[in-house]
């Protein structure tokens, strides 16, 4: 076996995700050879990490709403690494991104680190357990306003 | 954290399998041999992400089953270097704070990479931050199956191939099983403002 290249391509959670589970819909529909030994180390590894990613906040992300986050990101002039980051890891204060954009004293002034983080978050979705918290308070409002 | 990165093999498909279409049985052949396993220097691999190419398929003298040369290109899990990422800790010991992230274990952050000062208690096994405030010294514990954000600052890959014969000899002699060495380890820091547990930078 030859690696002809061991870096083509970045991916980011969201994609790995995306094929993961589309993976995991075709070996349900072809149901029987799932079960053999050999597929087991493909199961193993395809349930944790799908397990892994699904705890991050890529699980509601969209071909669309990654494109979006790209072009908004443009203005910004971070490097590829960075968006990325960014992209999985959804920061909401300023001491993350400091941690995932280089230098960031230097290169980002205070208002820029405010709009890049405003960008991120009203762009990308929150992560599972902040959305259960939206969709509980938002039952809440429902309730005060309807008492019957 | 995932790459891909493109390879060539050649795939043994049994004559029992020729009824499947070709694109499947070199799949299942692909990920039966390289899902959950390091390849050196590479990093460790996930699934097959696609084929690019499929070359002629050759039967040999003595050998019914078909071989085809594949380009293909695999996911796999590297990160880069100073990647933040986040885990669960697995546990404490005095050669650091072991996490996992669930697919991958062998992730350590040594003691000196941790935020200082740092001390291990020995009666619970576990590191402590002891950060100091005005009001005194807070002992912050870094316990089992919490989330945390590490950097990655190192890598290191083992090559764990079989030794030859004249190895086996000197093992034999000896005793004690073999230490079994992780093919891929990461090592991390902590030691930023940021890093640690998320429960001690989340302000809610």
């Amino acid at each position: 076996m030859e690696v002809k290249d061991a870096s083509s391509a970045l991916l980011s959670n969201y994609e790995v995700f995306q094929l993961l589970t589309d993976l995991k819909e075709q070996r349900k529909e072809s149901g029987k050879n799932k079960h053999s030994s050999g597929q087991q180390n493909l199961n193993t590894i395809t349930y944790e990490t799908l397990k892994y990613i699904s705890k991050t906040p890529c699980r509601h992300q969209s071909p669309e709403i990654v494109r979006e986050f790209l072009t908004a990101m443009k203005s910004h002039k971070l490097t590829k690494a960075e968006k990325l980051q960014l992209l999985n890891h959804r920061p909401v204060t300023a001491v993350e991104i400091q941690l995932m954009v280089e230098e960031s004293e230097e290169r980002l002034t205070e208002e820029q680190i405010e709009a890049l983080l405003h960008t991120v978050t009203s762009i990308l979705p929150a992560g599972p357990e902040a959305q259960q918290k939206t969709n509980i308070s938002s039952d809440m409002a429902m309730d005060e306003e309807d008492p019957a | 954290m995932f790459v891909l990165v493109e390879m060539v093999d050649t795939v043994r498909i049994p004559p029992w399998q020729f009824e499947r279409k070709l694109n499947d049985s070199i799949a299942e052949e692909l990920n039966k041999k390289l899902a959950n396993k390091v390849v050196y220097n590479v990093g460790l691999c996930i699934c097959l992400f696609d084929i690019t190419k499929l070359e002629d398929a050759y039967v040999f003298p003595g050998d019914g089953a078909s071989h085809t040369k594949v380009h293909f290109r695999y996911v796999v899990f590297h990160p880069f270097l100073d990647e933040i990422l986040i885990g669960k800790i697995k546990g404490c010991s005095l050669e650091g704070v072991h996490v996992s992230l669930g697919f991958f274990d062998d992730i350590l952050i040594p003691p000196e990479s941790l935020q200082q000062p740092a001390k291990f208690d020995e009666a619970e096994q576990v590191w402590v931050w002891e950060y100091e405030t005005e009001e005194g010294a807070h002992d912050l514990y870094m316990d089992t199956g919490e989330e945390i954000r590490f950097r990655v600052v190192d890598e290191s890959f083992v090559d764990t191939s079989p030794t030859g014969p004249s190895s086996a000899e000197a093992t034999s002699s000896s005793e004690e099983p073999p230490k079994k060495e992780a093919p891929y380890t990461l090592v991390g820091s902590i030691s930023e403002p940021g890093l640690g547990l998320l429960s001690w930078w989340t302000s809610n």
